[in-house]
């Protein structure tokens, strides 16, 4: 189990000066669960996930896993304690291909699965496997080698940040199958996926909605569905539109 | 077998070399040719000018590679040698050079390579050089290479040249002549540590029209090493070029790029890239989230871009 306890984080803005941007929350995640963390862009969710990751680091409070504080834990600690992290926008490389950063994700995995992980997410390994994962890759495809990586590492705790941002329909889709068949019913695992995208809600067995960089809601899509409708009703169309598919 | 343990480490480094390859090969070691094989297609000869060698590749021939690989062992070996390569007409090859020191020594050990590369109407050749040094002692591994390379017309040359490890001291200079529609691309991987200092000056001339060339250069300074890297590019005719230089700079290293670009044609499309920088936070963040840990991070980063 995951558990934060009274986290708060602040942040040097641009005038240098020290922003509180979350302000002493508490969560838990259990195995076995599939958690969606959904607000208003700039509510704080990728900060929360930075945090868990250890890419940020909490001026208050704790984070345990499995009842263990690993609050000062750096983020390779972190990862090898079974946490991991899919990047909202994933670095590029110059010089690092695709079946790279997928062999350090998983280390001695073999080539069919190598491969396999690659068509989960809609990509064929033939045509990727050797590419850069740099400036030649559309945003669309980093995100989804990122996802690749995340899916592969069999993580205790995966996080997914927006998943869906700069994928195309079919794709989000494909993906929440294989998220459903990856971790729903598996005692072992937790997914968490920051998401606006109201499919991916529907498949959550809990939703939590932060905003301002608290906690503002939390409970089962049945519950808090009724509360978010109305805003990501309005994202959903703006993506269908087309205004938000790719990010840069 | 003429070669030891020693030997075959430098050729391996520098030119893959684990079994002796076919084909026409020449083995220099301390100023000495000690293994010298031609092909029926391709002549490897002494010119009796310099002493140097001449290699002679036959018009036409097709998919064929001559290794010419130059070691230095005895320390304070100070080396120099002309070469002369053709590539004849319509020929499609590979060169393998490269130059490996080792030097136990107080001394400095020294290779200055003159090369002459005239790559003929059509034909298309790959040069590859790899420098590598190593050694216990405190005498500098110095390698200065000189290369004067022409491009005729309706020809492809691809250099790369690459410094990974172990040389002191070394000042890189290039000349290029591109004729009409020629093609040229110079791709150089560069490595300094400690207090090593590596110049690379090329010049490249397109003087005929339809003229292609491109520059490439990576490279990583770590420790007090120093880079400097010139490149100037003359568009001398209607004609198209490109110079990049990406370097990663760490700890105490200085580097100093110096793109330039001379156009002497309205026609002439030349441009450049120059970046420097150190490894992106974020990518390392990255990296960790996957479990390496910082140094490991930074070492894979770093092969990455070398590659
Ligand atoms: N490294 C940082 N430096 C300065 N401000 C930051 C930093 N990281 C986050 N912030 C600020 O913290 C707030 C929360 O950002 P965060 O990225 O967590 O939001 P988010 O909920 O993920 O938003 P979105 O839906 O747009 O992805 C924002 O106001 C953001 O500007
Ligand atoms: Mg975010």
């Amino acid at each position: 189990m995951l558990k934060l306890e009274n986290i708060t984080m602040a942040v040097n803005d641009n005038n240098g000066e020290n922003r509180e941007i979350i302000h002493g929350i508490s969560m838990e995640f259990q195995p076995g669960k599939l958690y969606a963390v959904t607000g208003p862009n700039g509510g704080g969710k990728t900060s929360i996930a930075k945090l868990i990751m250890g890419i940020y680091k909490h001026n208050c409070g704790s984070i345990y896993l499995n009842d263990e504080d690993i609050s000062d834990l750096n983020v390779s600690e972190r990862a090898r304690k079974g946490i991991a992290y899919a990047f909202q926008q994933p670095p590029r490389f110059k010089g690092l291909r695709v079946s790279d950063l997928l062999q350090i994700a998983c280390p001695g995995i073999d080539n069919i699965s190598l491969r396999a992980s690659l068509r989960d997410v809609g990509l064929c390994p033939e045509d990727y496997l050797d590419r850069d994962v740099g400036p030649g890759l559309s945003g669309g495809e980093i995100k989804r080698v990122e996802i690749a990586q995340v899916l592969g590492r069999d993580a205790s705790v995966s996080i997914f940040d927006e998943p869906e941002a700069g994928v195309d329909l079919w794709t989000i889709q494909k993906l929440i199958g294989i998220i459903i068949s990856k971790f729903k019913g598996n005692d072992d695992l937790t997914a968490i996926i920051i998401t606006h995208n109201e499919n991916v809600l529907h498949i959550c067995d809990e939703i939590i909605v932060v905003e301002d960089g608290l906690i503002k809601a939390k409970g089962t899509p049945e519950e808090i569905w009724p509360l978010i409708r109305e805003d990501v009703e309005c994202k959903m169309k703006e993506q269908c539109r087309g205004e938000i598919v790719y990010e840069i | 077998m003429k070669f030891d343990q020693l030997d075959m480490t430098l050729l391996q480094a520098i030119a893959d070399i684990k079994n002796l390859p076919q084909g026409a090969l020449n083995i220099r070691r301390d100023g000495q040719a000690v293994l010298r094989q031609s092909s029926p297609n391709i002549s490897i000869t002494t010119n009796p000018e310099n002493g140097g060698l001449i290699v002679d590749i036959k018009a036409g021939t097709k998919n064929e590679t001559v290794h010419v690989p130059v070691i230095l062992t005895q320390s304070g070996f100070k080396d120099k040698v002309y070469n002369k390569f053709i590539v004849g007409e319509d020929a499609d090859v590979t060169i393998i050079a490269g130059c490996g020191i080792h030097n136990d020594s107080h001394a400095d050990s020294s290779h200055d390579g003159i090369h002459e590369v005239i790559v003929k109407k059509g034909a298309r050749m790959k040069y590859i050089e790899k420098h590598y040094g190593e050694g216990s002692g405190k005498g500098k591994r110095i390698l200065n290479p000189t290369t004067i390379i022409r491009v005729e017309s309706g020809a492809t040359a691809e250099m790369e040249m690459s410094q990974i490890k172990g040389v002191d001291d070394t000042l890189r200079s290039t000349v290029a002549y591109i004729k009409e529609k020629g093609n040229l691309k110079v791709v150089e991987r560069l490595l300094t540590h400690d207090s090593q200092i590596a110049e690379s000056d090329i010049e490249v001339h397109i003087e005929g029209g339809g003229g292609v060339a491109q520059i490439l250069s990576r490279s990583v300074a770590q420790d007090n090493s120093t880079q400097v890297f010139k490149a100037a590019l003359y568009g001398e005719n209607e004609c198209s070029g490109h110079v990049e230089c990406d370097a990663i700079i760490m700890d105490g290293a200085k580097i100093r790029a110096v793109p330039q670009l001379v156009a002497e044609n309205a026609e002439a499309i030349l441009t450049h890239e120059a970046a420097i920088g150190k490894i992106a936070g974020e990518q390392l963040i990255k990296l960790m989230s996957l479990g390496l840990s910082e140094q490991e991070a930074i070492n894979t980063i770093l092969e990455g871009f070398l590659r």
